[in-house]
């Protein structure tokens, strides 16, 4: 057993947490179905901004054109990156060139994806994640287990003891309210000394070249209304066509998210604040490889709600970490193997292929199918162990001729039962680690068939 | 009278005859005239859903095949029926036949209520039955409306079983999360897929079902599983076996 | 080849086949949405209160414990509340940090999420008012409450170069074991004023 499955079974075998983790985030999911029934048009918004992200993915680099255009024309400059790589060093090199030292950012799963914050802090600049869930998972050091929640898997207690040993708050103390002041405290004195700001972008309007961003904490709007220089990092695939799309997609984002109408802050971005800069980098880092693959296009589709983690029954028991990417669940599932299938080969395995994911997805990406699909770009590419693929080829073969197909069915019915428990139940029978095998009747369907009336 | 074909899942077959039984004898008590064709096998979904298409491809071709002359396919199970409709066509789109084999195979439940249009089923079930909504017949065959879908609700399960007399369907606190069976995935992931029936387990416990009653086979095995390695006395049915002593009309 | 152009070009070979854009929905409409506006600032934990007049506003804005206390606020509402900082004065919005209340205008309100359209003119010479104040009020009009997104932003028109932004309740985090706690980096409370 290896990848996610090894990881999966490690963060469940501590049943109680994984429980815990589970009823915290199917909570979230609660408040999702709560806001969405809320909405009569529902469905109707889902379909349509299915329908705009393909749109605009069919002429993402018109619209990105002409979003760069319109940038320009508010003053804002604009950057281009290839991958992880330029992308970081472009926001370095605008940071050198001005002097700073002291960057606060606000969250950006691009810059995760990127690994900027290494790359800034390996060069003297002080990074302070300022979402105070990534704030917390940069302080224990690790990154974040959830897009949206990136401290779910974290006990208050265990945040508590991190911020005595950080931050210096009283020892043992984990009311989540007293927490979160002290943060507040802690990172405005960064937000007050911040020289830049760094964001995410959330959506990029082609035609009026602005960008948006939300939050919940206004972490973002301080970050950016506070120092004279703002860069905002995109994806590729952030664009829409037109400003009144925004109003299909920000229905849906926070909605689908964390079950609220909307964000506290949702922040339009038209050009640099009084006396400073907006920098936009807009980066492809494999997307466009994505964009060629018919299969798996609708996967750029994502708005980052991190529903599809949420609902997902196998995230909520397996945590975050278990699929070992910047992106997990369902849609990372998808993107890690597309970036490289060898690694995160057994992602696309991670599913029960229930099929929750996509009918949660508010962009309507029909998640399993696609992980059904990438399972048979993973044995093309012989990255499935042989073992499996053998195994399958020798089903495939018994199930195929009705001769032995029945022959194997008799054998296994009348041997199985006689055979010594331990035998069944060792440690090659999977199945038999928790469960019992089915019950091996003397006599199949189409045996009893024959004394069947007609 | 259309020409009804049985097809009964190969681990129906070999394990669980008697939801093969079930199913027969529902389908022949509305008058149908059902034939069982011998020569099939499996569906090829087990090779599907392990990412290994070359060795799933002989066996939908197989299908095809065997089905292809009837006027309606029948099984006792979502999972295999939403491999004929929704992934066979990598396969077989443009096949002779396919197309009137892809609309014709149809889930039991779905079968009695939209094609037989059963619209009465008279007879009893003195139990408490929590309903298993395995996630296949659920959100790919629309056996019912999903909880994250914002439609009018539907069930066309329910709406069969529910009008035996003495039956009380309990209400879970989760009315169709996966019980983490997933074919395949009940070996690779065997923790995570175990764990999850377990909570489904509990789910239907605190809502006091004395039977768990579902329409695919390979969930309620999985369960069952469970079940019987914890000593528990839950019961598994598939909604043919309650449905076969009734009439239905 | 500039990044630009190779990602450009990328994007245009694996482009895939044309697709129609849509139109937004139409979208809810309440029968109230005043109500439905104010319902939803509670849910957000916001407070709405409907005023008829500024007079009456300032009238329950001085009941207003946060800004009872207030030592240092800013009004940008003609007329509502007062303010004891001159923000033209200020060189820069870090001298802002300390400001117990903001008065703001809001030029939208959406019924369906509690959402004040507040564009960055609206703020003055240093947008952070509206983040950096411990307590935020906004004042709009009751005739600019709008159902739903969709219309407002029919009505929005983004300023070039500039700024705008949704204010939805105070700011908030529920990064701790998703539990809510109301003031994370921004105001505190939200008190939203419907005049009319």
């Amino acid at each position: 057993m290896s990848g996610h499955a090894a990881s999966a079974a490690r963060f469940a075998a501590d049943e109680e947490r994984a429980h815990w983790h589970d009823q915290a985030l199917w909570a979230v999911r609660a408040k999702r179905d709560a806001q969405a029934a809320a909405i009569p048009e529902w469905e109707e918004l889902r379909e349509t901004a299915a329908a705009i992200k393909a749109h605009t993915l069919s002429r993402l680099a018109d619209y990105l054109e002409e979003f760069e255009r319109n940038a320009r024309a508010n003053g804002v400059e604009v950057h281009w990156a290839r991958d992880g790589e330029e992308h970081n060093a472009i926001v370095h090199r605008i940071l050198a060139d001005r002097g700073v030292t002291r960057l606060v950012k606000s969250k950006s799963m691009l810059t995760e994806e990127c690994h900027l914050n290494p790359y800034l802090i390996e060069r003297g600049i002080e990074v302070v994640d300022t979402d105070l869930g990534e704030r917390i998972v940069q302080l224990a050091g690790l990154p974040p287990s959830h897009i949206v929640m990136p401290a779910i898997h974290m006990k208050r207690e265990e945040i508590g003891a991190l911020f005595h040993d950080k931050i210096g708050t009283e020892e043992g103390a984990s009311d989540p309210a007293y927490l979160a002041e002290a943060a507040r405290g802690h990172l405005r004195a960064k937000f007050m000394a911040a020289q830049a700001g760094l964001t995410g972008v959330n959506f990029a309007v082609a035609e009026s070249g602005g960008v948006v961003v939300c939050t919940n904490e206004g972490n973002a709007d301080m970050g950016t209304s506070l120092p004279p220089i703002h860069i905002a990092c995109m994806g590729v695939e952030k664009l829409v066509p037109r400003s009144r799309d925004l109003g299909v997609f920000l229905r849906l984002l926070a909605r689908s998210a964390t079950g609220q109408p909307v964000t506290s802050y949702t922040t339009h971005f038209h050009g640099p604040i009084r006396g400073g800069e907006l920098h936009f980098v807009i980066v492809d880092n494999g997307r466009s490889a994505i964009l060629g693959q018919e299969t798996f296009r609708r996967s750029l589709s994502c708005i980052r709600c991190g529903a599809c983690m949420n609902t997902c029954p196998v995230f909520r028991r397996s945590g975050g970490y278990s699929y070992g990417y910047t992106v997990p669940g369902p849609i990372g599932s998808l993107l890690a193997p597309q970036r490289d299938p060898r690694a995160y080969g057994s992602l696309p395995f991670a599913s029960s292929l229930c099929g929750s994911c996509s009918d949660v997805c508010p962009v309507k990406i029909d998640l399993h199918h696609e992980l059904y699909m990438f399972r048979q770009e993973l044995v093309a590419r012989r990255v499935v162990p042989w073992r499996k693929r053998f195994a399958m080829k020798v089903t495939g073969l018994v199930l195929g001729r009705s001769w032995s197909y029945r022959l194997a069915g008799k054998l296994m019915r009348a041997v199985v039962p006689r055979l010594p428990r331990f035998l069944v139940y060792g440690p090659w029978n999977p199945w038999g680690r928790a469960r019992e095998l089915p019950p091996m009747p003397r006599k199949s369907f189409r045996d009893l068939l024959r004394e069947e009336p007609s | 009278m259309p020409k009804v074909a049985l097809f009964v899942p190969c681990y129906v077959d070999q394990f669980y005859p008697r939801v093969g039984l079930a199913t027969l004898r529902v389908l022949r008590k509305l008058g149908l005239d059902v034939e069982f064709p011998a020569a099939q096998t499996c569906c090829g979904q087990p090779m599907a859903n392990s990412g290994c298409a070359a060795d799933a491809r002989p066996l939908a071709e197989r299908f095809l095949a065997i089905f292809g002359g009837y006027d309606h396919v029948v099984a006792p199970s979502g999972s295999c029926v939403s491999m004929v409709r929704n992934h066979y066509g990598q396969w077989l789109e443009g096949k002779a036949g396919f197309d009137h084999l892809r609309t014709s195979t149809f889930e039991l439940c779905e079968y009695l209520v939209d094609v037989a249009k059963v619209a009465r089923v008279d007879g009893e079930f003195r139990r408490k039955v929590g309903l298993h909504m395995s996630c296949h017949g659920l959100r790919e065959l629309r056996l019912a409306r999903s909880s994250e879908t914002m439609v009018a609700p539907f069930d066309k399960v329910r709406r069969l079983l529910a009008q035996l007399r003495g039956i009380e369907l309990v209400e879970l606190s989760r009315p169709d999360e996966c019980c983490g069976f997933g074919g395949t995935f009940a070996v690779n992931e065997a923790a995570i897929s175990s764990l999850m029936g377990r909570d489904r387990i509990a789910d239907h416990e605190r809502a006091g079902a004395e039977v768990i009653a579902g329409f695919d086979v390979s969930c309620l095995m999985h369960l069952e599983g469970l079940l019987r390695r914890a000593g528990k006395p839950l019961q598994v049915m598939h909604v043919a076996e309650i449905l076969e002593p009734a009439r239905l009309s | 080849m500039s990044s630009r152009d190779a990602i450009l070009a990328a994007l245009r070979k694996a482009a895939p086949p044309p697709s129609p854009l849509p139109e937004p929905p139409a979208g809810i409409v309440y029968p109230d949405p005043v109500a439905q506006f104010a319902a939803m600032v509670a849910a957000v934990g916001g407070a709405c209160i409907r005023v008829p007049d500024l007079g009456a506003l300032n009238v329950e804005l001085t009941k207003l414990p946060a800004y009872a206390r207030a030592r240092r606020t800013v009004s940008l509402v003609a007329g509502a509340g007062s303010s004891n900082l001159d923000l033209a004065a200020l060189g820069d919005p870090h001298e802002l940090e300390g400001l117990d209340v903001a008065v703001v205008p809001g030029e939208l309100g959406v019924a369906e999420n509690a959402a004040v359209w507040v564009p960055g003119s609206s703020l003055g010479p240093h947008r952070a008012v509206f983040v950096i104040a411990e307590h935020l009020v906004l004042v709009v009009r009751a005739d600019r409450i709008v159902h739903t997104m969709h219309q407002a932003y029919e009505r929005i028109r983004f300023e070039r170069p500039g700024f705008g932004v949704f204010l939805c309740g105070p700011s908030k985090t529920a990064d701790i074991e998703q539990a809510l706690v109301i003031g994370a980096h921004g105001p505190r409370s939200c008190t939203v004023f419907v005049l009319g």
